[in-house]
């Protein structure tokens, strides 16, 4: 019989366990060094905010009197008063202060990136896969809001009502999801025009079932890397925001309004001040960057 | 009692704007099948030949309103398929089924052999549990000639022939009465093609399919199908069982294709008559008048540019105002 003449394995065994293109990709990352360093860096920055208030000295909050007016001369980095990176104008202890920045940055940064996952993937394949009249009008809803300039709104927003954490990542979250959405919506033209797309429209899957179930997983590729470039970008929004002194408010921070702060102080010799907050910032772009670029090459083999 | 598939005047019209057209200005209208007409019985195969770009794939899609389409399509005389809302066409699309031509390309490269094959189950029967389907899908994958334990696999792990089985298995599994193959060996090797063929006759036979059989290679068309029928530009040129057809073309569009069939024997291969074909194929946008083979026709005569021509006998189809075997001393 014809049938079983491709076919010489055994017929007893066991369902075997197929190689998906995820773990093909997987592998492919983990052998990409640059990524791998990028990662352990992005690890690392990752434990240093969850886990730095832990190691702190001080709490972020505290003014410690001893060194208070005398800050260039006492305040350094030192082990023996516990102010690991120094102290900062006031005399509050620098290391929680960074780590609360890279807490609200990273915050800032990721729900920037999921709202935009979210919202941008789904919008995006909706109008792709739609097409016609509707893709249009979504298209150039888009193009309108993409054409206002967005950190004025921003600023209008802050100024509007009021500086607070929530009114930022509404601010963030308004403008993030529109590239996204654009670029979906281009790769998602080319994949409805692919067979297995049209192999379940022949059998009768739904439409939201086939953009659910044929073009999002498809995407993942694409998405995933967009993102990791996405959060660096969210991340240096708000820090621009902060630095021009309209981001989060006192006692909270962030990267950006530390980096701010120590920009200011930086004639009277605390370099340190400038230098903690600057270095976390570039790890935590840098992390992302490498990692991003090392998705892009791992799930996508055919472009290099 | 009518014929499971009765298509009455089917036709494919797209509208084209061109860039830098306004809004307003009527669309040109480009006839990519026009006029097909044709019956088939339950458990019979059809085979559609003809070049690129003569519409057969259009056609089988128009069939199943994958692309709109005017005309009548009966089903088993007594819906017409194009007349449904796409809700109402759903319970159709289990009756009919396709098979793609790029085995790899049809199957979703980030799904399963189990979650692929199962998935017009689970859209038409989502009362079926999931163990009872993976029961059936394993059943399909051995009915098929696939080893049911490769059911986790994915689809790049599997050859071309392979990739095939899954799409037939997949288009089997919701037990359907018409199967329609878009070109489904042209992407396989000439042995690999001689299996899948032989798995669709078997199936065919036990399962009392009918077949929408599309391929550009006559002789495969001749090895699996009842009746053939041959397309140009969209529009039925002969249409007739098989035997006919093959013993004896009547239009001279027919006699062309088979006379490029090259044969086994290199005496009879070296003595055969090549029918040319003038030029190239006419750009369907705008389609010649009369007869649309006309200008590439050998036989070719002015009446041809005036009337279009249609079949007389019912049984074997020609749309030629001169058929007839083309003499050697009309090839110059």
């Amino acid at each position: 019989m014809v049938s079983t003449t491709e076919n010489t394995v055994a017929a007893q065994a066991l369902p075997a366990k197929g190689r998906s293109p995820w773990a093909d990709a997987r592998r492919r990352f983990f052998r990409n060094k640059a990524a791998m360093m990028g990662l352990v860096i992005l690890i690392g920055v990752a434990l240093f905010a969850i886990f730095g208030n832990y190691a702190a000295q001080w709490s972020n909050e505290e003014l410690d009197y001893n060194v208070m007016g005398q800050v260039a001369e006492l305040g350094g980095p030192s082990l023996a008063n516990g102010h690991y990176f120094g102290t900062d104008d006031l005399g509050r202890d620098l290391f929680a202060r960074t780590v609360q920045g890279t807490q609200i940055s990273l915050a800032v940064g990721v729900v920037g990136a999921l709202i935009a996952c979210i919202v941008g993937t789904l919008y995006g394949a909706t109008a792709g896969y739609v097409g016609g009249r509707i893709d249009g009008l979504m298209m150039r809803l888009v193009d309108i809001l993409m054409a206002v300039p967005y950190m004025f709104v921003l600023i209008l927003l802050l100024v509007m009502y009021g500086r607070s954490i929530t009114i930022l990542f509404v601010g963030i979250g308004l403008i993030s999801w529109m590239e996204m959405s654009r670029i979906v919506r281009g790769q998602t033209l080319s994949l409805k025009g692919r067979e297995y797309v049209e192999a379940a429209r022949a059998t009768g899957v739904s439409a939201p079932v086939i953009i659910l179930r044929h073009i999002v997983p498809n995407l993942l590729g694409v998405i995933a890397v967009y993102i990791t470039l996405l959060v660096p970008l969210m991340v240096l929004t708000e820090s621009f925001i902060s630095f021009l002194g309209l981001g989060v408010q006192e006692p909270m921070t962030s990267l950006g309004a530390l980096i701010s702060e120590g920009a200011g102080t930086i004639a009277y010799g605390t370099t340190w001040q400038l230098g903690f907050p600057l270095l976390f910032f570039c790890l935590t772009l840098f992390g992302f960057f490498f990692v991003g670029d090392g998705l892009r090459d791992a799930l996508d083999p055919k472009d290099r | 009692m009518s014929p499971l598939l009765c298509v009455r005047d089917l036709s494919v019209t797209f509208d084209i704007t061109r860039a830098g057209d306004m809004p307003w200005t009527a669309p040109r209208q480009l006839h990519a099948v026009k006029d097909v007409s044709f019956d088939l019985e339950a458990g019979q195969t059809l085979g559609v030949v003809g070049e690129s770009g003569s519409g057969k794939s259009t056609m089988a899609r128009g069939l199943i309103q994958m692309v709109p389409a005017k005309g009548s399509v009966m089903w088993r005389g007594e819906t017409n398929l194009l007349s449904l809302s796409p809700r109402r066409m759903k319970p159709y699309r289990s009756e009919i089924q396709m098979v793609f031509q790029d085995p790899l390309a049809s199957l979703n490269p980030r799904m399963t052999l189990g979650q692929i094959i199962s998935e017009p189950l689970r859209t038409h029967h989502p009362e079926v549990s999931a163990s009872e389907r993976r029961k059936r899908v394993a059943q399909m994958m051995e009915r098929v000639g696939l080893l049911p334990q490769m059911i986790n696999r994915y689809p790049h792990e599997f050859s071309g022939g392979q990739c095939q089985r899954i799409g037939i298995a997949r288009a089997l599994i919701v037990e359907p009465k018409l199967l329609i193959c878009d070109e489904p060996v042209s992407a396989l090797d000439v042995s690999i093609q001689a299996q899948v063929i032989e798995l669709l006759k078997e199936l065919q036979r036990d399962l009392g399919l009918a077949m929408i059989f599309i391929a550009h290679d006559l002789s495969v068309v001749k090895n699996i199908s009842h009746d053939v029928m041959v397309l140009y530009l969209g529009r039925v040129m002969e249409n007739a069982p098989k035997s006919a057809l093959y013993a004896a073309p009547q239009h001279p569009y027919t006699q062309a294709l088979l006379s490029a069939v090259p044969l086994p024997d290199p005496a009879a291969e070296r003595a055969k008559k090549m029918i040319p074909l003038i030029g190239d194929l006419p750009s369907p946008m705008a389609p010649p008048s009369g007869c649309v083979f006309r200008t590439r026709c050998v036989r070719a005569a002015d009446d041809c540019a005036r009337i279009l021509p249609l079949p007389k006998d019912p049984v074997h189809r020609v749309a030629c105002l001169h058929p007839g075997p083309v003499r050697a001393s009309e090839l110059t």
